[in-house]
């Protein structure tokens, strides 16, 4: 099962027989998803028209199931690749029926004209991606959501073996955004449909991809698998981001956190101190969190955000000294934030710090609106 | 799920078709009304009965025989030949630039042949040789390709489709300028026939010219109606299209040259006519409330035969024995309708 379907070999592309990104050596598998990520102006959009012949190749070969596609007669390729493309469609007086029906373009006759068969695959595609009352509107009416994904059922229609989508889930909102990429996995690994798109939001890159293509610069900055490629300094060195963090637990972005002397401390654990970060972090006010355990959804937040966090091993009670360095850190602070915790067995000493803390009459409770 | 039903596109396309055929056998009614019309008005006026009397058994008297087979019946196809043509080659200008309101006319391309089939007239006519329909032609083919070239290269360099149709009336404008001069330099004699002929008119065609006309036309015409299927691609973008399996080097090219050879053939013989090209396709599309070329294709093709045998009956008719130029007439009619497209396409962007 494991053979290669779609290669590049030692491809360069660019505009003009001007290379922009030379050398790319990259194997996919049938039914994977490879995602395309990278800054704009990267040359992403650049591989995607290469490798659908929109633009001529510059070197190397493009090679799909074991054929050069620039030996294949543009009817060829048609049948085993199909496009969903940034281009906007001016077509007058079409309804999406329509525009899916020219998926069936390979298939049809001389005149192109649809059989009962072609009909019922057209109206399948739009089953497929839930559109299927979108059929007899015009298609210049419907939404950018809708139009997106009456263009997916087009491709789907084509029948391919590879579907490359460029920048499918911009303009669309969350739920667009989250349905069309189900869409996109259920025909992968039900229908053993490749995928290679390009993407923005590296967030859902990482949730949905098998393989991650990162272009940056001349040559691909790097491909692998998510787990290889989301790595903080990773992220941030191919989007050469120097004023903001990249999670890569939860594959979100994060604003740069407040710098300077503390002045609040946090105490909270399992969740409860992440609205308070983002409160002191909107504020501006540097703070402290503790006392965590690495581990706990807090402190990979903290660890981004805070001025510093105290720790303890996992599993162990809190130690004296961990506590005196608690101690010495709400020392510093003028307010110390009380977000809520579980006090148990292990972490009996939290217990003190907030004792301490509302002797000393900096002690804030902060009460989360949706606890339950 | 019944009402499911209603919608689904087998049922769409049902509907549709019934429509097409509707619209079809309307245009082929008004088409045989006008060709019975154009026939039995003018100066002497026919019955029916006598105008199938000399069509179909050959027989009448000798002056509505002549009138019938030597003036009226060749004119009338001219104007449906080159009525039809005009509008093709409208809309296939419009395909390739992605421009409703692309046309032969606005875009210099008829004011191209015009100067070139002007210039090689006046050469051979002050050499006294006389000139065979297909040279004309050929003459004619080939300014419709300088001015399309030029508009080519001005489409690369401005992707902004207002700029380009500027272009387009400006080399229009330029061509006119060197028709009129040359015809104002010329002999005497050859000026009236040019002239009259500068600025479009379906008169004097003899059998002869219906024949060339008829030749290059209909070949054109089956070879287009064959690229529908291409054309229908097109019509998503040619990114779409080429993913589809539509070469698009090849494409473009037969689109350019075959709606040269329409544009150059109307020319040829009848000088530029304004208008047809941009409004007769839109006019179709509206009737037939599609843009599918296998439908709109043919679509045109009738519906511009049938403007221009009613245009050319208004042209004869209206003020006679005067006769208006074709252009005349087809402008009063397009015109509006082309500035009526405009401003509903800047409504909705």
């Amino acid at each position: 099962m494991d053979e290669k379907y779609f290669e590049m070999k030692d491809l360069s592309v660019g505009y003009k027989g001007k290379a922009l990104i030379h050398d790319i050596c990259i194997d996919i598998q049938k039914g994977e998803i490879v995602t395309l990520i990278g800054p704009n102006g990267a040359g992403k959009s650049t591989i995607l028209k290469s490798i659908t012949r929109q633009l001529e190749i510059i070197g190397g070969n493009v090679i799909v199931d074991a054929m050069d596609i620039r030996n294949m007669s543009y009817k060829t390729l048609a049948g085993k690749m199909a496009v969903v493309l940034t281009d906007r469609i001016k077509a007058e007086m079409m309804t999406c029926h329509d525009i899916v029906a020219t998926g069936r373009y390979p298939y049809t006759g001389r005149l192109g004209i649809l059989t009962r068969e072609d009909e019922e695959k057209v109206e399948a595609a739009l089953r497929v991606v839930h559109a299927a009352d979108l059929g007899h509107r015009d298609f210049k009416a419907i939404s950018d959501g809708q139009r997106q994904r009456v263009l997916l059922a087009r491709a789907i229609c084509q029948e391919p073996d590879v579907i490359i989508l460029d920048e499918p889930t911009s303009f669309l909102d969350v739920k667009y955004k989250l349905e069309l990429l189900t869409i996109l996995r259920r025909m992968a690994k039900e229908n053993g449909i490749t995928v290679i798109m390009s993407l923005h939001e590296i967030d859902l890159a990482e949730k949905i991809s098998d393989k991650i293509i990162c272009v940056s610069g001349e040559t691909i900055f790097d491909y692998g698998t998510p787990e290889e490629i989301f790595r903080e300094k990773h992220i941030r060195d191919l989007y050469n981001i120097n004023n903001g963090h990249f999670d890569p637990m939860f594959g979100s972005m994060e604003l740069p956190g407040p710098v300077g002397e503390p002045e609040v401390f946090v105490i909270s654990s399992g969740g409860t101190g992440i609205p308070v970060y983002r409160m002191l972090q909107k504020q501006d006010r540097p703070f402290l969190a503790g006392i965590l355990y690495p581990g706990d959804v807090d402190y990979h937040l903290a660890k981004i955000l805070a001025a510093g966090v105290i720790t303890e091993k996992p599993f162990h009670s809190i130690s004296e000294e961990t506590l005196q360095k608690a101690l010495a850190g709400m020392e510093q602070c003028d307010t110390v934030i009380y977000a809520g915790t579980e006090i148990g067995e292990m972490n009996r000493r939290v217990q003190v710090l907030i004792d301490e803390a509302e002797k000393a009459g900096k002690l804030e409770i902060y009460e989360t609106s949706h606890g339950d | 799920m019944r009402k499911m039903n209603g919608n689904s596109f087998h049922n769409e396309i049902f509907r549709r078709r019934c429509r097409y055929i509707m619209v079809f056998g309307l245009l082929l009614v008004a088409f045989a009304v006008i060709t019975v019309l154009n026939i039995n008005t003018g100066s002497v006026n026919l019955s029916v009965s006598e105008i199938a009397d000399a069509i179909f058994r050959r027989n009448g008297n000798e002056a509505a025989m002549d009138i019938i087979w030597k003036i009226r019946l060749p004119r009338v196809i001219m104007a449906a030949l080159l009525g039809g043509a005009l509008s093709l080659s409208g809309f296939m200008l419009q395909t390739f630039f992605e421009n409703p309101i692309a046309g032969p006319f606005v875009l210099g391309i008829s004011s191209g042949a015009k100067m070139v089939v002007a210039l090689v007239m006046i050469f051979f006519l002050t050499k006294s040789m006389t000139l065979s329909s297909y040279s004309l032609i050929i003459a004619a083919f080939i300014g419709s390709l300088i001015a399309t070239g030029f508009i080519l290269l001005v489409s690369k360099k401005i992707r902004n489709m207002a700029a380009l149709l500027v272009a387009g009336v400006m080399i229009g404008n330029i061509c006119s300028a060197v028709t009129d001069f040359v015809v104002t330099f010329a002999s005497d004699s050859d000026i009236v026939n040019l002239h009259n002929w500068s600025l479009g008119s379906f008169s004097g065609m003899s059998w002869s010219n219906v024949q060339v006309a008829a030749t290059v036309i209909v070949t054109t015409v089956i070879i287009t109606f064959c690229m529908s299927k291409p054309i229908g691609a097109f019509q998503l973008g040619e990114n779409y299209a080429q993913s589809m399996g539509v070469n698009i080097k090849v494409f473009r090219a037969l689109l350019i040259l075959l709606s040269s050879v329409l544009s150059a053939c109307v020319t040829a013989f009848a000088g530029p006519i304004s208008f047809v090209g941009i409004a007769v396709p839109f006019i179709t599309r509206a009737c037939l409330g599609t843009a599918k070329p296998l439908i709109v294709i043919p679509g045109s093709f009738v519906t511009g035969a049938v403007f221009c045998m009613v245009c050319d009956l208004i042209a004869r008719t209206a003020f006679a024995p005067v006769e208006l130029s074709i252009s005349t007439v087809t402008s009063i009619f397009g015109a509006p309708i082309v500035i009526y497209m405009m401003i509903r396409k800047n409504s909705r962007l």
